[in-house]
């Protein structure tokens, strides 16, 4: 028994060492997100809005037949990087009227609520993903996380991490450009 | 001319270290004193040899000698000489040279101070920390060679990245790898001990300065990054979770464990086995970090340049070191066991306990990290873990822990009288929770959870001192009796009061800020008002500075309390147009209550170039001082308890000298 236990940390050392191997495959890029869901339709999701946040929830069926393309946002009041996006998405949408829907994910509704109230909301269209099943749908690697939906539900772009700082920001806003996602042109 | 000397240096080193990995330990098992001894000889020459190669990179930088390719990629000629001196450990090829120096420096440490030290126990740790020697001087000279030149040199550097120029940063390295590295000797005397199948008191009191010394420095590094990421980073959090902060932390935890553990093989002759286990462990854990952080095996905000070639080579001597010293814990660890009984409630099982909580919190830290890894192997699904995991399962243990902590020290070994021990904590139980009801009462506001855990924190500062008071008869003496106690406890016994304190002190600067913290984020324009927690701050305004190797965008905040001017920050946007990236500069307004923090980032709009529009981040951090300070209480406590004449290496016992003069065993 004794013997059997002192072989324990060898064995677990063993199955790590196995998977760091495999982790060191030089074909194998962490910071890579397979995007499949690009050029494909949008998936099927349904999500309630937030108690305690003024506007609707979410579903698959909101995000066609809309003026032009929007942008879901993935987002969370726990996650750090949320809170510095959230201002640029707020200048987005203020000043270019971007329509920026929100899926609030893995979330307490009450922590959401409250995160929204201080910061302010400038999301047309919450869907509360408790759960995470919405995020598994549409294959998040971690929050934020945005994608942009043409009108007729193909999803056209997606950006991984927060969209902070001026490279990822102009990065973002030539995929909304290219996209017709802004009602007012940029500098106007 | 001197970088060839520094690589030439490092050749000899590497050559050292091969005779020191053989021959003190075949002495050691024939017999030969000569053979020991060889080690002292080759063991001071390895650290001067590294260090004279040290030396000769770090005068690469200073004089900017761009033919050196390390130099040309990671240093500019117009940085602030102390960065362009950090620049030596700020790439993969010098910091890993700085871990060897380390390395090679608590090598020599252990032959020179170590007299106490039975030759054959010296001569065979010395051996093995040569093993370790030998792996990493042959990955420096092979695959990441910090001498490399370049040919045509470039007429400038291409500059270390600027969120590195930074006087804590410039810090941070050398004390964590002082940790880190540190640990080694430690397994290093755990290998020596299962390979000659004995391990006893004294072991754990060779041991002990040696773990305490790194624990320190891993300590104070570990806190020197979070301060960094604190106010460097500009996000006004102290902790994040991601990968490179958790595997600093793991060794951390461990070696806390070990600190523990190793009391009780010194004083009790038990947890035998499981004192080596954490011996091998620390380190591993240590090596699994540097493995981590260079091999881009998990994503992270500040992993070095990664290439796999490199990753296979740390890999394969993780396999070696780690596979290697398990077998040989599976092997010999069995036979080793015996030592005190106790009682379930006495100091031992305080201390079970003690390191069954912090090998869990290891592990459910090292889960969490791997967790990304694993799951993408087995499934091939992308995720990350965040705070949220982290925060439910080890926010939880540590409370728990606390509570535990501050009972432990009033436990006697053997066994404990518990009604006793309920008699004297009694009070300051009770007095901690009337402390958490008055809290409760001033805030009401905030999460359950944070009175709980300030429940606990403020029992254990009040249980921690009790202890201490009970032991010096405070206030039941007079005075000079409590002097006389004061002096006659030893000095162990007064750096772990001050360390628990320390703990103590920090929780409740995590608590305050994590649960107490406001926070706004603002577009603002000349002459806008925020108020925040009590303060009036009003943006006046923002002007363009240059620094040596920057352009500045400076804000102007004027704080007022209830009228009152209290002060004016100045938070920096810096743009490093050689580097080409940019970084915050807050500005923070510290008192022992809380920090007003202000940054400003991205501007709100292009027109921000003319001063006219800025997002402006506000926050209020009640107490998060207290988080450095507990951290220099917990280095102060070790360095106390490292003061004890019973741990001073190199000092004779006071009590009369052994019979025997330790001769080498022949």
């Amino acid at each position: 028994m004794k013997r059997l236990f002192a072989v324990v940390p060898l064995a677990v050392a063993v199955v790590l060492g196995g998977f760091f191997l495999w982790g060191l495959n030089p074909e194998r890029d962490p910071s890579e997100i397979p995007s499949v869901l690009i050029s494909q339709p949008a998936p099927e999701f349904d999500l309630p809005s937030v108690p305690g946040v003024d506007v609707p929830g979410l579903g698959r069926a909101d995000l066609t037949d809309n003026p032009g393309p929007v942008v879901i946002n993935v987002f969370a009041s726990w996650c750090v990087p949320c809170k510095a996006e959230h201002a640029v998405l707020t200048r987005f949408v203020e000043r270019y009227g971007l329509r920026l829907f929100g899926i609030n994910y893995k979330d307490e509704p009450k922590d959401a609520a409250t995160w929204l109230s201080d910061l302010g909301n400038p999301y047309a269209r919450i869907g509360s993903d408790r759960s995470g099943r919405a995020g598994i749908e549409w294959g998040i690697s971690g929050v934020p996380e945005t994608f942009i939906v043409g009108r007729d539900g193909t999803v056209l772009y997606r950006y991984v991490g927060p969209i902070v700082g001026e490279e990822a920001v102009a990065k973002f806003t030539t995929a909304l450009t290219q996209a017709g996602a802004l009602d007012r042109e940029l500098g106007s | 001319m001197i970088p060839e000397i520094g690589h030439f240096a490092l050749a000899l080193a590497l050559s050292l270290a091969v005779v020191q990995s053989v021959m003190p330990i075949l002495g050691a098992s024939r017999g030969n004193v000569r053979w020991m001894q060889s080690a002292r000889s080759s063991a001071i020459g390895q650290v001067f040899f590294v260090g004279v190669a040290f030396a000769a990179l770090m005068r690469s930088f200073v004089v900017s000698d761009f033919t050196v390719r390390n130099v040309a990629e990671n240093s500019h000629s117009l940085k602030p000489l102390l960065f362009k001196i950090a620049g030596t450990w700020g790439s993969h090829e010098g910091s890993l040279l700085l871990w060897v120096l380390i390395l090679t420096v608590f090598g020599a440490g252990v032959a020179v101070l170590g007299s106490n030290i039975p030759a054959a126990t010296k001569a065979r740790t010395l051996s093995v920390q040569a093993w370790i020697s030998v792996g990493f001087l042959s990955f420096l000279l092979f695959t990441s060679n910090p001498f490399d030149r370049v040919f045509p040199p470039p007429a400038d550097g291409s500059d270390l990245n600027p969120l590195l120029q930074d006087v804590g940063l410039a810090m941070h390295p050398p004390l964590l790898y002082f940790g880190y590295v540190g640990f080694s000797i430690v397994f290093s005397f755990a290998v020596a001990a299962l390979i000659e199948g004995r391990i006893d008191a004294a072991w754990a009191r060779w041991v002990r300065p040696w773990t305490l010394a790194a624990w320190m420095s891993l300590t104070a590094g570990i806190a020197l990054g979070s301060w960094w990421a604190y106010y460097e980073l500009g996000w006004g959090g102290w902790w994040f979770w991601d990968p490179v902060e958790n595997v600093s932390f793991m060794p951390w935890l461990l070696g806390t464990a070990l600190l523990h553990s190793a009391i009780v093989t010194e004083k009790r002759d038990a947890f035998k086995s499981w004192t080596i286990l954490l011996a091998i462990l620390t380190f591993s854990l240590s090596l699994l970090g540097t493995f981590i952080v260079r091999s881009g095996l998990l994503t992270s905000v500040h992993a070095f340049a990664v290439d796999p070639e490199r990753g296979i080579y740390i890999l394969g001597l993780l396999a070696l070191s780690i596979g290697g010293s398990l077998t040989l814990y599976a092997w010999r660890a069995p036979v080793m066991e015996g030592g005190g009984l106790f009682r379930p409630i006495s100091r031992e099982a305080g201390l079970l306990v003690n390191n069954l909580i912090l090998a869990a919190a290891t592990g459910t830290v090292l889960f969490g990290t791997l967790y990304p890894l694993l799951l993408e192997a087995l499934t091939g699904d992308k995720i990350s873990v965040g705070p949220p995991f982290f925060n439910a399962a080890f926010v939880p243990m540590m409370l728990v822990l606390g509570l535990f902590m501050g009972a432990g020290p009033f436990l006697s070994w053997k066994r404990a009288d518990l009604a006793g021990v309920l008699q004297r904590v009694r009070f300051v139980a009770g007095l901690a929770v009337l402390v958490t009801l008055a809290v409760w009462y001033l805030i009401s506001g905030g999460p359950f959870l944070a009175y709980v855990s300030i429940l606990i924190a403020v029992w254990l500062l009040l249980a921690t001192l009790r202890e201490w008071a009970l032991r010096i008869k405070f206030m039941e003496a007079p005075l000079s009796e409590t002097l006389r106690r004061a002096r006659n406890l030893p000095r162990a016994s007064h750096g772990m009061t001050l360390a628990h304190v320390g703990l103590a002190v920090a929780m409740i600067g995590m608590i305050g800020s994590s649960a107490w913290k406001s926070e706004e984020i603002v577009f603002v324009t000349p002459g806008t008002d925020v108020t925040i927690a009590g303060f009036d701050v009003t943006f006046t305004g923002a002007e363009r500075l240059r620094g040596p190797n920057y352009i500045a965008d400076r804000g102007r905040l004027e704080v007022r309390r209830d009228g009152e001017p209290v002060t004016t920050l100045y938070p920096e946007r810096r743009s490093y147009p050689v580097a080409q990236s940019t970084t915050t500069e807050s500005a923070i307004r510290s008192t022992l209550a809380g920090d007003l923090y202000a940054s400003i980032s991205e501007p709100a709009s292009e027109e921000a170039a003319s001063g006219e529009a800025w997002t402006l981040r506000i926050l209020y951090e009640p107490l998060v001082n207290f988080i450095w300070l507990g951290a220099l209480m917990l280095v102060a406590g070790g360095a106390l308890s490292l003061s004890d004449r019973r741990l001073r290496v190199g000092v004779p016992r006071r009590t009369r000298p052994h019979g025997d003069l330790r001769l080498p065993a022949e």
